[in-house]
């Protein structure tokens, strides 16, 4: 398959009043094309921020990236120019956010923000464009879709405005989709809608996803290949299966162990994480999650574990190896 | 009363809201039917959970339960107290001593100019427990303590508090008053997933010390068979089904418990993928103009005609098993 992007070694701090905060620091992966690459993580481990670095969506200052590459094809995101970079969002990389309702302009009719990014990147007319709208809200699956063109963003539901940014975000044909947690305001019933639409298509349109989630549950039945976020670092990366089936980070297993689940009996207690994230003020100096690690050793509190292969793909950030307890 | 009743007794409740237009003369041009005839009981020392999707009137039953809007219709009963007869201050006192609340959002719930210890110590000023200010303090360090925040926290202010910390000092006042029912209005939906284990682990904890009854509100489904005893499922303002925890995820029968169960994802790829779901289609109705019949028949896959005419019964078909729908043979 050919690689899509490539980010290698990113780095963004935020120069705010009261510090700087280390909010990614040195993150590499990859995604080819029609791949579907889940990024995972709490609140605050830098799974957006990283997208929004590598789309330059982040105001500099407070931002500033401060190392890296985001290689997409032979060009680097991040060395473009600002008309440049406008060539390529919402054209070959397009992006959907959490919240459909603050995404999407209140004052205007859906008809009228779908139409934009036609009439921008692609030169159509006004009849042109509306044809082609009504054509992609059919796609997303809004019934009624050319008597809804003229109606408001406040008329339509969580549910029905997301499929609308979904629509907004295919009008070009990009090769990448980012959606960041797409799903989260979303009731249950209709996070499943979503999901089964995104997968549909993802093989309609062979396009590549970046699906940035903090549940592990929605993941599994959508990635091929699932990256671990913690404090800023990428402490785990593997497929699908072997991240679910052989968690070797000691997050990920935790994560793992502190999910009920919806289709098992209770069997125990859950197991809680003890203590919370780090704080992103401070320059990390070890392995981030050291603090709140049931298989920390000395070293894991002064040197950052590099992210290396345990098997085939699989790759972890980790002194330790969890299947003995014992170093690496 | 034996202590062999349930705690807490809701028969026929609703809770309609007036929708109005007009600015000064408003008048009233509909209502929002948000509970719609709703009857349970919570069995002493259980965790009884509340289920469905936004909008379906959860939050609203619990919050009208408590007394805290004022019903349509319907009786409440708590430890024997008849909520909404109780007139005078000193009734209403103490049925609140016994009932409290914890909060979803724990940065909307805790007053931001006031200290931990103000916060904390509130209910039990209200109550007139403790009147000694030392010996209240001293009972606020012990709160903390058995929520596992350090007792030196007492005179900090919410924002120096993560969303965990905050959801614990929320559990501390809601313990100040010695409590018997505590309504959890989705207490961990704003929180992270390795927090989101702590708490419940402490509210289980704080359970089995305290011998603590909950009404446990949630929408994510896995928690709630983990921490409940029996659950209870709502749709657009009505309870569509309830039973046993293991009863009712292994043996839903309503199609709509059904489709929720089977929409929650399962963290585990090769299940996830092997798994037939079921897919609604559609949106929740608004609650302004509710379909008639069954609530749910308009996304229902069994839906027949008698469903978009007859509102089902509410019916018991096994032991503690109940279940409002027409095509659930007797």
């Amino acid at each position: 398959m050919t690689m899509l992007l490539q980010t290698i070694d990113l780095k963004t701090r935020f120069h705010i009043p009261e510090g700087t905060v280390y909010a990614v620091n040195g993150v590499s992966f990859h995604i080819s094309e029609g791949e579907t690459l889940a990024v995972v993580g709490e609140s605050g481990c830098g799974k957006s921020v990283t997208m929004m670095s590598i789309l330059r969506l982040l105001p500099a200052p407070p931002a500033e990236i401060v190392s890296g590459q985001a290689l997409w094809g032979n060009r680097d995101l991040l060395r473009l120019s600002e008309n440049e970079m406008e060539q390529i969002r919402g054209r070959e990389i397009a992006m959907v956010f959490q919240d459909p309702m603050t995404s999407l302009n209140p004052v205007l009719t859906i008809g009228r923000q779908l139409t934009e990014s036609l009439r921008v990147h692609l030169g159509m007319g006004p009849a042109e464009a509306a044809q082609r709208a009504v054509e992609l809200l059919e796609q997303v699956g809004i019934p009624d879709a050319a008597h809804r063109l003229g109606d408001y963003p406040h008329q339509y539901s969580g549910g029905m405005r997301q499929r609308v940014m979904i629509a907004m975000a295919l009008c070009c044909h990009p090769s990448l989709l980012i959606a960041d947690e797409p799903t989260t305001a979303l009731d249950v019933t209709i996070q499943a809608q979503i999901v089964e639409l995104i997968k549909k298509l993802r093989d309609q349109l062979h396009m590549a996803i970046i699906w940035i989630s903090h549940d592990l549950g929605v993941v599994a039945g959508l990635a091929n290949r699932v990256m671990v976020m913690y404090a800023g670092f990428v402490v785990e990366e593997a497929l699908v299966d072997d991240l679910y089936e052989d968690p070797r980070h000691p997050y990920t297993l935790a994560l793992l162990a502190a999910l009920p689940r919806v289709d098992r009996r209770r069997d125990r207690r859950l197991k809680s994480i003890p203590g919370a994230p780090p704080n992103l003020l401070v320059e990390p100096r070890g392995c981030p999650f050291a603090p709140r690690c049931e298989f920390a050793m000395e070293r894991c509190r002064f040197e950052i574990p590099p992210l290396q292969p345990v098997q085939g793909t699989h790759a972890v950030a980790c002194w330790v190896d969890v299947t003995t307890g014992g170093p690496r | 009363m034996k202590p062999a009743d349930p705690l807490v007794v809701v028969k026929n409740l609703k809770k309609y809201f007036p929708v109005t237009s007009g600015l000064v003369f408003q008048r009233k041009t509909g209502e929002v039917r948000a509970v719609d005839d709703i009857s349970f009981t919570v069995e002493r020392g259980e965790t009884l959970g509340l289920v469905g999707e936004s909008g379906c009137g959860k939050t609203t039953a619990g919050r009208t339960l408590l007394g805290l809007y004022p019903p349509t219709a319907g009786h409440v009963t708590i430890d024997g107290m008849d909520v909404y007869a109780a007139r005078r201050r000193r009734d209403l006192l103490a049925i609140r001593r016994k009932a409290q609340i914890i909060f979803q959002d724990p940065y909307a719930s805790l007053n931001p100019r006031w200290t931990v210890d103000a916060i904390v110590s509130e209910p039990m000023r209200v109550h007139s427990i403790l009147p000694d200010p030392k010996a209240r303090s001293e009972r606020v360090k012990e709160l903390l303590s058995l929520v596992g925040l350090s007792g030196q926290l007492v005179n900090r202010f919410p924002h120096e508090f993560s969303g965990g910390q905050r959801q614990r000092i929320g559990i501390a006042r809601a313990l100040a008053s010695d409590p018997l029912f505590i309504v959890c209005d989705e207490p961990i939906s704003a929180l992270d997933v390795s927090i989101q284990a702590q708490v419940v682990n402490l509210l289980e904890d704080l359970q089995d010390r305290f011998g603590l009854t909950y009404l446990f509100i949630a929408h994510n489904l896995s928690m709630v068979r983990h921490i409940c005893n029996r659950v209870a499922v709502m749709y657009l303002g009505v309870m569509v089904e309830l039973g046993e925890r293991d009863e009712l995820y292994d043996h839903p029968l309503h199609p709509y418990t059904q489709a929720l169960l089977s929409a929650v994802p399962i963290p585990n790829p090769k299940q996830d993928r092997a798994r037939q779901r079921m897919i609604l289609s559609g949106d929740v109705p608004s609650p302004l103009n509710p379909p008639s019949g069954c609530r749910f028949h308009p996304r229902c896959p069994l839906a027949v005609e008698r469903c978009r005419q007859e509102i089902p019964a509410w019916r018991e078909v096994a032991t503690g098993h109940w279940v409002a729908c027409h095509k659930v043979a007797e």
